[in-house]
């Protein structure tokens, strides 16, 4: 199979041309189109996937350096029928309008309930130190690097806001 | 992207000896030759992967400094316990720029590495000495609101456009480079980066065949550490003017004061003779502003970039003032 790289769960063959990014290689060679293409730079954020468990531009890193990674992308975090807890917080505060960023925004906001989890502060946090307490301002830095054309970001803030709390309940 | 051979250099040795060819660039987090290769402004004909070279390591030193490895991720450096606790100068640089996206990917070398925004410089279509030698500069009388104000030339007047690196000449830090013939040099990051002069293209004193391979940091200082960073918005946005601040306060004198500078030269800008000036004197709106008239003699703006010249005044003010309240 040679070099391969792990998808949601599946053992895929790494692409031969190195040029091909992994944004490229997940929707053109995988089928896997919920990552998005807005700018291709890593400006926008709609291209968010979590790899070995940290959130990266997939547009700006390409398919090789990954052997042997675990990637997952938003077909990987649930489905219609079995949500994860921060897509079922999109649907219920209407977190989108054209949906072109969402799934960037919930694979984003996925691992950043983790770093909050670690208590990794951000430019928004009082103390470097210690117990991040989370708030809009956190939420609103954090998320800084996806954007939406839309401007659905109250509603994004608002369900990543009730996701944060009912996931540390 | 233009075609490339890609190469996985998997120990040290190996990415000093791949990086030495001739039409070859090492890449790391990638975040930003990747989008200068889309754009076309690098073209490298072989593209050396050093993520598994293995010098990613955050570590002591054995005289109570830090040991940050080139490949360590701005991430991991910006969380490392003893660099929240010990150089928060430097965790704050490192989140008040880019995103996490970013952040998690970009690495220390890389982003010591990292090439100027300079629109024309990031379009082919545009003259520009730094990437296309003799073109011309089209940002001297074009758009050049993030452009120097120190140190220009008639060459070149862009930014060197990180945060870090402007908190690591703050700390004096130092930077690890090794060779393809094995050898290792030190080079104090105050010194890493080169004005434009007449060689733009020319950012830092790396040599073909040469890696980065860590940056150190002298044992902590007493005193209050400071990163203000002034910019358009509030999140992911290039700094106008930064400002590493670490000062020091005894019986009512500021007893140290280094600072370093962001967004106003073609390097981060330090000025030894600010330390001189503010040391042993007691803190005063005229002492901050003698600070501000030494910082910016030979300043020169250039149309769009001329708030630069007292933005960076008023923000040397507001971050000398909070320091002395701080420290005191």
């Amino acid at each position: 199979m040679g070099e391969t790289i792990s998808v949601n769960g599946t053992q895929r063959s790494l692409p031969d041309d190195p040029r091909i990014t992994l944004l490229d290689f997940l929707r053109r060679d995988l089928g896997l189109t919920g990552s998005k293409k807005g700018c291709d730079h890593g400006q926008c954020g709609a291209c968010t996937v979590i790899v070995n468990g940290i959130r990266i531009n997939s547009c700006l890193t390409l398919a090789a350096m990954h052997e042997g990674d675990s990637v997952t992308t938003i077909e990987g975090l649930g489905t219609p029928e079995d949500p994860s807890p921060l897509q079922r917080a999109f649907v219920d505060h209407d977190g989108f309008q054209c949906g072109y960023c969402t799934p960037g925004q919930i694979c984003s906001a996925t691992a950043m309930l983790e770093e909050l989890a670690n208590d990794w502060p951000s430019d928004a946090s009082d103390d470097l130190e210690g117990k991040i307490e989370i708030s809009g301002e956190e939420i609103r830095e954090r998320m800084s690097g996806n954007l939406c054309r839309c401007g659905a970001y109250a509603n994004i803030v608002a369900a990543i806001r009730d996701a944060a709390t009912e996931t540390s309940a | 992207m233009r075609p490339f051979q890609y190469e996985r250099a998997r120990t040290l040795g190996d990415a000093a000896r791949l990086v030495a060819g001739a039409d070859a660039m090492a890449i790391a987090g990638g975040t930003n030759l990747l989008d200068l290769m889309k754009l076309q402004v690098e073209t490298p004909g072989e593209l050396v992967d050093i993520n598994r070279a293995g010098f990613a390591e955050i570590e002591d030193t054995d005289d109570g400094g830090l040991r940050i490895g080139a490949l360590a991720t701005n991430t991991a450096t910006a969380v490392h316990p003893r660099v929240r606790s010990d150089y928060p100068v430097l965790a704050r640089a490192i989140l008040a720029g880019a995103t996490q996206q970013l952040r998690n990917k970009a690495t220390t070398g890389g982003n010591l590495c990292q090439r100027t925004r300079c629109f024309y410089f990031m379009n082919i279509d545009q003259p520009c000495n730094k990437r296309e030698p003799g073109s011309g500069c089209g940002a001297i009388d074009g758009v050049a609101k993030l452009h120097a104000v120190l140190g220009t030339s008639d060459e070149c007047i862009a930014t060197y456009p990180g945060d870090m690196a402007v908190a690591l000449s703050a700390l004096d830090g130092t930077v690890q480079i090794a060779s393809v013939d094995g050898a290792e040099r030190s080079v104090p990051v105050r010194d890493f980066h080169c004005l434009p002069g007449d060689t733009p293209w020319r950012e830092n004193v790396l040599e073909d065949g040469e890696v980065i391979i860590a940056v150190t940091l002298p044992a902590p200082v007493a005193g209050v550490q400071l990163y203000r960073k002034v910019r358009e918005r509030s999140s992911y946005a290039f700094a106008l003017v930064s400002i590493a601040a670490i000062v020091e306060m005894r019986n009512g004198v500021i007893a140290r004061a280094d600072l370093s500078f962001g967004g106003l030269a073609h390097k981060p800008w330090h000025d030894p003779r600010i330390s001189d000036l503010l040391e042993d004197a007691a803190p005063s709106a005229q002492l901050y502003d003698a600070a501000a008239d030494l910082l910016l003699e030979d300043a020169r703006g250039y149309g769009e970039n001329d708030f630069k010249i007292p933005l960076a005044r008023r923000t040397l003010h507001a971050v000398l003032a909070q320091a002395v309240e701080d420290a005191a």
